[in-house]
């Protein structure tokens, strides 16, 4: 192998390149971004940036030295628009075709959108320009309206009331984040949004952005002076399309992260069978980008001795004064248990049952050992029954 | 080999002390990086290298090598 591609210059490509590296691969490395910037991280957009903690320049993921030292064929500013899988090259936006004989693809998600949320008082929140947008407007007494009630939502949400906004948080479902997290832990997020006087207002549905606000469903204009749109995101494959790779939700990968032969997927745009759980996922928590994109580069240089990839997933989320930690896969449980602490202090420790075993765990202000106890319960595929007790579906 | 910690960058997900237990702790409070020895053995350079990357707020760095 003397030339890999990779395309997506945040997390999970830096990684792949990193490891390449690391490994010994002295060949080529084309590292190819859409923004013009060095790669960078998106999780203190959310939380120090937008809060006004930090500059941009506290962002960069490497040290210009340390990327430097890399050796890579950088080319940002330079979307990739196709794949040609016969011919092994890449296509970008500026007429380049580059070749390759091992190509990571890293190319992340974009935000779901609105109709109407084209003008300037709309936003959304992915990128590093997204973000300096929204905080130059985020002023005291200014009325923002975040539609979408999720970890990103939620986290500007409270960034936005610290600098002395005006939120209203409009949330579909009844609980937010209940699929995620259960419905206890989705109240007690919900009452932090009250507690910090944060208007939640569940179980209501968006139409568009309208002049002057939010028109939900039934005709209401909530009124705003921003807007931020925060109702999930979109894989980024369009320039896939037609390439002969499998489409669905994301690019579809194997057990070892591969989507064809000498092509992996990493991070946020890659859905792949995690074996440890059994069944495909697609994560966009950022510890996922970076272990993807270091085991596919593993794959990639070790074509007859590849190891499947099989991680715990790991996400956390500031909001207010607290953080959030969980490991293992919580969507899909049947049952969670508060094993230490209590939810109305914000101290506590939930485990989450799936079948028999032991899914996930998430925690709010506990030590890390604990953490850590339940993370290696997770990890190897605990017994509810030996791990917590008798079984217990929610609800009852 | 010398480590760096920006301990105001760190989030505390523990992936480093996972990896790299007699390099990297963290404080029982808030789980925020302690950093154990900034200048590993050789025999703990490549788990120190992996702990750099893997580290989810990009908050380790060797500064030599």
């Amino acid at each position: 192998m003397k030339q890999v591609v990779v395309v997506g210059a945040s997390a999970a490509g830096l990684a792949a390149a990193e490891t390449l590296r690391r490994e010994g691969y002295e060949g080529t490395i084309t590292l190819i971004g859409d923004e013009p910037y060095h790669p960078y991280d998106r999780p203190p957009l959310s939380k120090q940036i937008l809060g006004r903690q930090w500059e941009a320049d506290r962002v960069p993921l490497r040290a210009p030295a340390d990327l430097d030292g890399l050796g890579l064929d950088l080319r940002l500013g330079t979307a990739a628009t196709g794949l040609d899988l016969a011919g092994r090259t890449v296509a970008l936006a500026d007429g380049a075709r580059v070749p390759y004989d091992g190509l990571v693809i890293a190319t992340g998600v974009r935000p779901r959108r609105l109709p109407g949320d084209g003008g300037e008082r709309a936003h959304v929140l992915r990128t590093l320009d997204d973000a300096l947008a929204l905080r130059d407007r985020l002023v005291p007494g200014r009325r923002l309206v975040v539609v979408g009630a999720g970890f990103l939502g939620a986290e500007a949400a409270a960034v936005a009331r610290g600098l002395g906004v005006e939120v209203t948080l409009l949330e579909p479902t009844p609980v937010p984040l209940a699929p995620a997290v259960g419905e206890r832990v989705g109240r007690m997020l919900a009452e932090a949004h009250h507690d910090h006087g944060v208007d939640l207002r569940t179980g209501v549905t968006v139409a568009e952005v309208a002049d002057g606000g939010v028109r939900l469903a039934d005709g209401t204009l909530v009124e705003a002076d921003e807007v931020l749109v925060a109702i999930g995101s979109v894989p980024n494959t369009d320039w896939l399309e037609g390439s002969g790779l499998t489409l669905g939700n994301g690019l579809e990968c194997d057990e070892y992260s591969a989507a064809a032969p000498g092509v992996y997927g990493a991070g946020d745009v890659a859905r792949w069978h995690n074996p440890l759980f059994g069944t495909a996922m697609r994560i966009e928590h950022r510890t996922n980008a970076t272990e993807q994109g270091m085991a596919v580069a593993r794959n990639l240089l070790r074509p007859d001795a590849r190891k499947p990839f099989a991680p715990v997933p790991y996400f956390w989320s500031d909001q207010y004064d607290f953080r959030i930690q969980a490991y293992g896969l919580l969507r899909g449980h049947e049952e969670v248990t508060v094993v230490e602490g209590a939810l109305e202090e914000r101290k506590f420790l939930a485990v989450y049952r799936s079948g028999d075993r032991v899914a996930g765990v998430l925690a709010v202000g506990m030590p890390p050992k604990a953490l850590r106890t339940w993370r290696q319960a997770v990890a190897t595929r605990a017994a509810w029954r030996d791990a917590v007790g008798e079984l217990v579906p929610e609800g009852a | 080999m010398r480590v760096e910690v920006d301990v105001p960058k760190c989030v505390g997900s523990g992936q480093c002390v996972m990896i790299a237990p007699d390099v990297f702790d963290q404080r029982e409070e808030d789980g925020i990086v302690v950093l154990l020895n900034d200048r590993p053995p050789a025999e703990l350079h490549a788990d120190v290298e992996e702990s750099a990357v893997v580290c989810p707020a990009a908050a380790i760095r060797v500064v030599e090598k």
